[in-house]
Parts: structure tokens; sequence; C-alpha cells
């Protein structure tokens, strides 16, 4: 899992079926320094919002068995907002 | 998932059993702000509907091939939906 911030969010109405239900999160990842590595849109389970700190999970059968899902063409969700977050014994801010 | 801007299409007759009918379009993966990202790469076309100049979002790995009719085909890239927006906070 990665942690990272939600930056926004993707709206779609052309997709394929199984994303119907789902609303889309563009989150920023970030390193263990709280740097941005990159994004993803990870599909959301836990209704985080705009500016949260959050966990993401980026691997297919984990994210199928959340959603319930025998098979299917997710990957990324959001499985948790982040309260706190302590590296080296040192509370890091978070967003 | 990431964006990415369709360039145009692939056409190829001869391929694996299983990917009979399935699109293959160039894609420009693109970062958040909609600037490009890395090399271009082909993508199958899940939702049969996208085309050139339009913003789409595609899953890469395995599970792209878990969006086509027959799932276990050698596919890494797949389109999974047209982008309408993108809503970013203020920076």
């Amino acid at each position: 899992m990665k942690v990272g911030r939600v930056a926004g969010t993707v709206v779609s109405t052309i997709n394929i079926p199984l994303l119907d239900d789902h609303r889309l999160l563009l989150c920023d990842t970030q390193d263990v320094n709280g740097e941005a590595s990159g994004y993803t849109i990870a599909v959301d389970v836990v209704d985080a919002g705009v500016g949260d700190t959050v966990l993401i999970l980026d691997e297919g059968s984990s994210a199928r068995q959340i959603l319930g899902l025998n098979w299917g063409a997710i990957r990324a969700v959001v499985v948790g907002i982040v309260d706190e977050l302590v590296i080296d014994g040192e509370v890091r801010p978070l967003g | 998932m990431q964006l990415g801007l369709v360039l145009g299409s692939v056409v190829a007759t001869e391929k694996v059993i299983g990917l009979e009918g399935v699109r293959f379009l160039v894609v420009q993966p693109l970062d958040k702000t909609q600037r490009p990202a890395g090399d271009t790469l082909v993508a199958a076309d899940a939702v049969s509907m996208a085309g050139p100049g339009e913003l789409v979002y595609f899953v890469a790995s395995r599970e792209a091939a878990e969006a086509l009719p027959v799932r276990f085909v050698p596919v890494d890239h797949a389109i999974v939906g047209i982008v309408d927006d993108v809503h970013l906070e203020e920076e």
C-alpha cells in the first residue's frame, strides 16, 4: 500500500460497467519524505475527500476482494483515511 | 489507473486467439495536469468507444486483461473509461 493525498476527482460517463457505481479519486502518491512521487486514479470505498491523506492499495486481487468481485479491471483502491503518520518517531504533518 | 490521450489506432489482422474484435489505440500517458509523461503505449480499448483526441483513463498490468471479453489474454494496458472532467483542487 502507499500513502497519498487526494488531489481531485475524475468524472466519467463512458466507462466499463464495473466502474459505474464508483467514485474515482486522483491521488498524489508520496515517498517517505512526503514528496510527491507520481499519481494514481483510485476507486474510493471510504468516502475520502480532496485534501485527505489516504492509504492507497494498488494490487488487483486485494482490490477485487474489497469490492466483492471474482474478476474485474480494478487495481487501485483508497482503503483508508490517515489520521497520523509517524516516521522515525516524528509525527509528520498531513496534507 | 492513469490519464492518457489517445493519439491513434493500431490495426492488426493476425492476433493471438482471444483478441479478435478488440481495438488497439496508441496512448500518450499524461500527468495529473494533462501534460505528456513517459513513452507512448498501445492499449486495448475496453469501452469500444474511445478515439483519437480523447482524454481517457487506463489500467495497467494483469488487470488490463480483466477488462476484455476474453479475460485470459496477453494485454498489459486497457482503456477503461473516457474522461468527462478532472477536478483538481486549487494549488
